[in-house]
């Protein structure tokens, strides 16, 4: 990391792993789950968030100073409003399919707690170029367990990656279905969203014990 | 029937946080207690009770394609729903401030009771999904609209309720220290999902018998067509009109 100072660099690296917004601090949940089933349909949504977060970011601290901060959550919800529509009108024009994959949960970026948290916590108090580093940083935290969970789901579930046939084909028997193995078509649904989740939290926090919450 | 139909099915099978994973933030924050957790999900019964059908109004009447004919027949052709986010959240956000108001002025105890959490809800997914949800649905009317946003909002109650009961009971197991707090509360919240997907045949059950129906059908007059040839002429009508 030539470019970036240490202070910098960490702005990019702590919510990878042990500030991660998911995992730790427990934000933007809601849509993390629900499109998870593929994974080409996390890393969308990632970008999508990055793209919001890091560009909200950018534009709320520069507008820090003139908000009054009683209006400011209006203020806030009016920015990210604005460029979840930008980024929903090019999601239809390029990729039309996966855009009625999303559905609801482009819209519902606006209520990502992610990004209203970013916003309150850091960009009201920060630098335009560290805020957008800290929304670039929080935003491929989020997407880091978004393509997890989204690989493990589209592995086990349907026996693709990306929709590439990598354990073989099921209706011919080749690769491991010809071993016998089954799709467990149950990892597409819903429910195990969560329980997939549940348990990369379990993984991190018995790496890391100073994570362990009293109850 | 249409509005018993809708309402069950918005609490039970399409359910806001076990099918949908709507509001997941403040259902993890605030159901650590149960008497927290109920003002919280009575608060969202009620914004959603009043956001919804407030944004069908919005949605017919001004931002949906050709909905702008009221004012005159030279309007029908502008299509506005590209503005649909960013009107939408500023309703709920002008609607939750100007209910915190009224409240706080008309009812001092429930401001007490609900009062603190009005901000939160404002940015809470599970209302704006409400009214997101009734957009992509094309619910019809607007008791539907009201319907529907009271049945989520029920919905989304019962999930906090419930999910707030086990974890003041969990505090007295044995729980592995990594899986405390967050992890276990996932993967109960999945377990409980699981059994919410049992009411997915409620309403549906119907339209599945007669989906089974149509082979067996075919089976038997393939039976038939074997012992005679004037059958065959009829049953080959017959499929045909099936199918």
């Amino acid at each position: 990391m030539g470019l970036l100072s240490k202070k910098d660099a960490a702005l990019i690296t702590d919510p990878l792993l042990d500030n991660n917004p998911i995992t730790i601090q427990v934000l933007g949940i809601c849509s993390a789950l629900a499109i998870t089933a593929e994974l080409k349909a996390s890393i969308v949504m990632a970008l999508s968030v990055m793209a919001v977060l890091a560009l909200g970011n950018v534009v709320i601290s520069l507008l820090r100073n003139v908000i009054p901060s009683k209006i400011r959550i209006i203020v806030q919800l009016i920015v990210v409003a604005a460029l979840v529509i930008i980024v929903d009108l090019i999601l239809r024009a390029f990729a039309y399919e996966l855009s009625k994959t999303l559905s609801v949960f482009v819209g519902l970026i606006i209520t990502n707690c992610i990004i209203m948290g970013r916003f309150e916590a850091f960009a009201l108090a920060n630098k335009p170029w560290r805020s957008f580093l800290d929304g670039i940083g929080n935003a491929a935290g989020y997407g880091l367990i978004l393509v997890i969970v989204g690989f493990f789901r589209e592995l086990l579930g349907s026996g693709t990656l990306l929709g590439f046939k990598v354990l073989g084909d099921p209706i011919e028997k080749t690769g491991l279905y010809a071993l016998g193995y089954e799709n467990n078509g149950f990892m597409l649904l819903s429910p195990m969203a969560l329980i997939v989740l549940g348990v990369i939290i379990w993984i991190q926090r018995s790496k890391n014990s100073s994570l362990i919450e009293e109850h | 029937m249409e509005h018993i139909e809708l309402f069950f099915k918005s609490i039970f099978i399409d359910n806001m946080v076990f099918a949908t994973f709507l509001g997941m933030c403040s259902y993890l924050a605030v159901s650590k207690k149960v008497s927290t957790a109920v003002g919280l999900g009575a608060a969202v019964i009620f914004v959603l009770a009043v956001t919804v059908p407030l944004n069908w109004l919005l949605d017919q009447y001004i931002l949906k394609e050709g909905a702008l004919v009221w004012l005159g027949p030279e309007y029908a052709e502008y299509d506005l729903s590209f503005l649909s986010f960013i009107m939408f959240i500023a309703t709920i956000a002008t609607m939750v401030q100007l209910v915190e108001i009224i409240v706080e002025k008309f009812s001092p105890s429930l401001y007490n009771s609900l009062g603190i959490f009005l901000p939160l809800i404002a940015v809470n997914c599970a209302i704006l999904g409400g009214s997101l949800f009734m957009q992509s649905r094309e619910i019809p009317s607007l008791g539907l609209a009201l319907t529907y946003g009271v049945g989520s909002g029920i919905g989304w109650f019962l999930a906090i309720l419930a999910i707030a009961a086990i974890r003041e009971k969990i505090r007295y197991s044995n729980v592995p220290p990594a899986l405390r707090g967050l992890g276990i509360t996932f993967i109960i919240t999945g377990l409980m999902a699981i059994g919410f997907m049992s009411f997915g045949g409620m309403l549906t059950g119907g339209d599945e018998e007669k989906k089974d129906d149509k082979p067996k059908v075919e089976a038997k007059v393939d039976k038939v067509e074997v012992k005679k040839e004037e059958a065959k002429v009829i049953v080959a009508e017959n499929t045909n009109i099936t199918q």
